[in-house]
């Protein structure tokens, strides 16, 4: 027995030392694994390493984590920075309380059997997502616009006129106002991830829950809703990650000085002005990049949390 | 019998909702195609009705294609688009046949490695990547943001696409190795040919942000010659403010190209999506 092991073990030791280096698998990698070290890998570490030095008297010094220190304590620094990582969190949980509940509801209303015109409704509700962000910020600032006064008009209709007020122009309500443009954006994209969760779960599931008399609400609460778990843990991250990477919606609409008075300035924003600089600002590439490692970092801790933590706690079911 | 009288009011419900939604979903698009059609009276005395013979108006549109230089934008975000899109799909092909065909040392750490790029935004990286093109002179070229593109599309390309070559049957591949084909021959004669469905599916998710993007045409090509559309609207929205006609136009001509092609491959894309490529 242990003779005829070590003899097999013996072969493909042979056969492996045998065998010609495979050139083509190389060859297949390469290009790809070539561009994206080139122009994604490289770069991202090389933003993360120029954090970490100031230009001083035109040479690049070595500062440690002194651009950070500036850029949490330093008032010329810090009130923005801080203002926008508010802004930004903000942002964040207008998307999850109100795109991704939304797009479950949706999504459910859908895959409710032998409901007619499915696929129209699929296809025009996806439309915004696939609308670039300077027409969505260009459109909504011109309906949102009391010169045109769409918005007013409509309101009259359900008599709400006198609740208007040119939300983008005031501080207190122009960043929830374009959370919810970008939720309005967006909302397709949770509809049709938990759509196709719906549809993969078996029709003997929901059988046996209606011999045992679930039906309705409590099906969809009891049921469904825990078949789909996963798929909404995929929705949050991905809302998450492309929510602290935002840029082009408040760019398009409020411009890089993310007025009124910088009320719906966040991470993206700041991270322009302060590497490209703006009017009076001088743009500073390694202020810059300190922003950039916040931000990878604030993304990659997200990251950590949902593989390490909600991934492997939810429950998967193997049909 | 008690099912069918509890689901209709059920369905109506349903619709209701569904109907709301699409009309939530569609107004804004509508009501900007609707009123670029329009003479700047019409477009402020009444903007929720369709141009009537009265208030119908071209206006807008010449003064675009007077204006701007739009062909132009539109020309070099379709090279940019077109020619990105070919290389992801190669490249990132190659990769993912690579992966799910031979073992090799270092296969999963390869696959985690190339994959660490869908979460991770590759925008991060601009203050490095802006360096890199100054270097090497790529600033305000093309090439520029072909080359970030492909890299950016490549992890998600690979990760999709290899899930459906493992799909790909061993035995057609080993019958075409028996008949002394070389491994290039099989992935592109033989393999290629199978994923091609899911190809367009790669392709629909790669091409959207690409042409939606505005960062990095602002960033690394916002010289006039290689303006693309995107950022050629945005800039043609900051200088004419004033202009509604003009405004409305430009919206409408940057919306329209998308929405067809969105219209001609919703299936392929929707489909994309439930297979549970993304899952």
């Amino acid at each position: 027995m242990a003779t005829k092991l070590m003899a097999t073990k013996l072969m493909a030791a042979e056969t492996r030392a045998k065998r010609p280096i495979r050139w083509h698998v190389g060859v297949f990698l390469a290009p790809a694994v070539l561009v994206y070290t080139a122009f994604m890998i490289l770069p991202l570490f090389g933003t993360l390493q120029l954090s970490l030095f100031r230009n001083i008297e035109q040479s690049q010094v070595f500062v440690g984590l002194g651009n950070f220190r500036t850029l949490f304590g330093d008032p010329n620094w810090s009130v923005n920075f801080w203002n926008a990582l508010r802004n930004n969190v903000w942002f964040f949980i207008i998307h999850m309380l109100v795109q991704n509940p939304i797009g479950i509801l949706l999504a459910a209303l859908l895959s409710s059997p032998r409901l007619r015109f499915t696929a129209f409704y699929r296809t025009a509700i996806f439309v915004p997502t696939i609308l670039s962000f300077v027409i969505v910020g260009f459109a909504w600032k011109l309906i949102l616009s009391p010169i045109w006064g769409v918005a007013p008009h409509l309101m009259d209709f359900v008599g709400l006129k006198s609740f208007f007020t040119p939300w983008l122009g005031k501080e207190q309500y122009a960043l929830t106002a374009l959370s919810l443009v970008s939720v309005w954006q967006f909302v397709g994209i949770p509809m049709m991830l938990i759509y196709a969760a719906l549809l993969s779960i078996p029709d003997e599931v929901i059988e046996a829950a209606e011999c045992d008399g679930v039906t309705g609400m409590a099906q969809f609460w009891k049921i469904k809703l825990p078949l789909i778990l996963p798929s909404i843990g995929i929705i949050s991250i991905l809302t998450f990650v492309g929510n602290f990477n935002a840029f082009d919606l408040i760019y398009t609409a409020q411009g890089a000085l993310a007025g009124p008075n910088y009320s719906t300035d966040i991470l993206g924003t700041f991270l322009y002005r302060a590497f490209f600089g703006f009017q009076l600002q001088v743009g500073d590439p390694n202020m810059g990049a300190a922003i950039a490692t916040i931000m990878f970092l604030i993304i990659l801790a997200g990251v950590c949390v949902y593989l390490f933590l909600v991934q492997t706690r939810l429950r998967r079911y193997q049909f | 019998m008690s099912t069918a009288t509890r689901s209709l009011p059920r369905a109506l419900g349903a619709h209701a909702v569904l109907l709301t939604y699409t009309a939530i979903a569609l107004f804004p698009v509508i009501l900007v195609v609707m009123n670029s059609f329009k003479s700047r009276a019409g477009i402020f005395g009444a903007p929720l009705t369709p141009p009537t013979p009265k208030t119908f108006d071209l206006i807008g549109y010449t003064t675009v294609f007077g204006q701007g230089d739009f062909v132009h934008y539109f020309q070099n975000s379709l090279v940019v688009t077109v020619a990105s899109l070919f290389f992801v799909l190669l490249f990132g092909a190659m990769a993912a046949f690579a992966l799910s065909e031979y073992r090799f040392r270092g296969n999963t750490m390869m696959g985690l490695y190339l994959a660490l790029g869908i979460m991770i935004p590759i925008r991060l990286g601009t203050v490095a990547i802006l360096q890199l093109m100054v270097a090497t002179g790529l600033v305000n070229t093309l090439t520029a943001l072909i080359l970030v593109y492909t890299a950016q599309g490549l992890p998600l390309a690979i990760f999709i696409l290899s899930e459906f070559m493992k799909q790909v049957s061993d035995d057609l591949k080993n019958a075409g190795r028996i008949d002394g084909l070389s491994e290039y021959t099989i992935f592109f004669r033989l393999v290629l040919p199978l994923v091609r469905p899911s190809m367009a599916t790669v392709a629909v998710f790669t091409m959207i942000p690409i042409w939606n993007d505005l960062w990095f045409p602002l960033i690394l090509a916002p010289s006039e010659e290689t303006k693309t559309v995107t950022l050629g609207a945005q800039l043609f929205l900051g200088q004419f403010v004033t202009n509604w006609n003009a405004i409305l136009a430009a919206l409408s001509l940057a919306i329209l190209p998308v929405l067809i092609l969105y219209v001609i491959f919703s299936r392929q894309l929707i489909r994309g999506i439930t297979s549970g490529a993304v899952k």
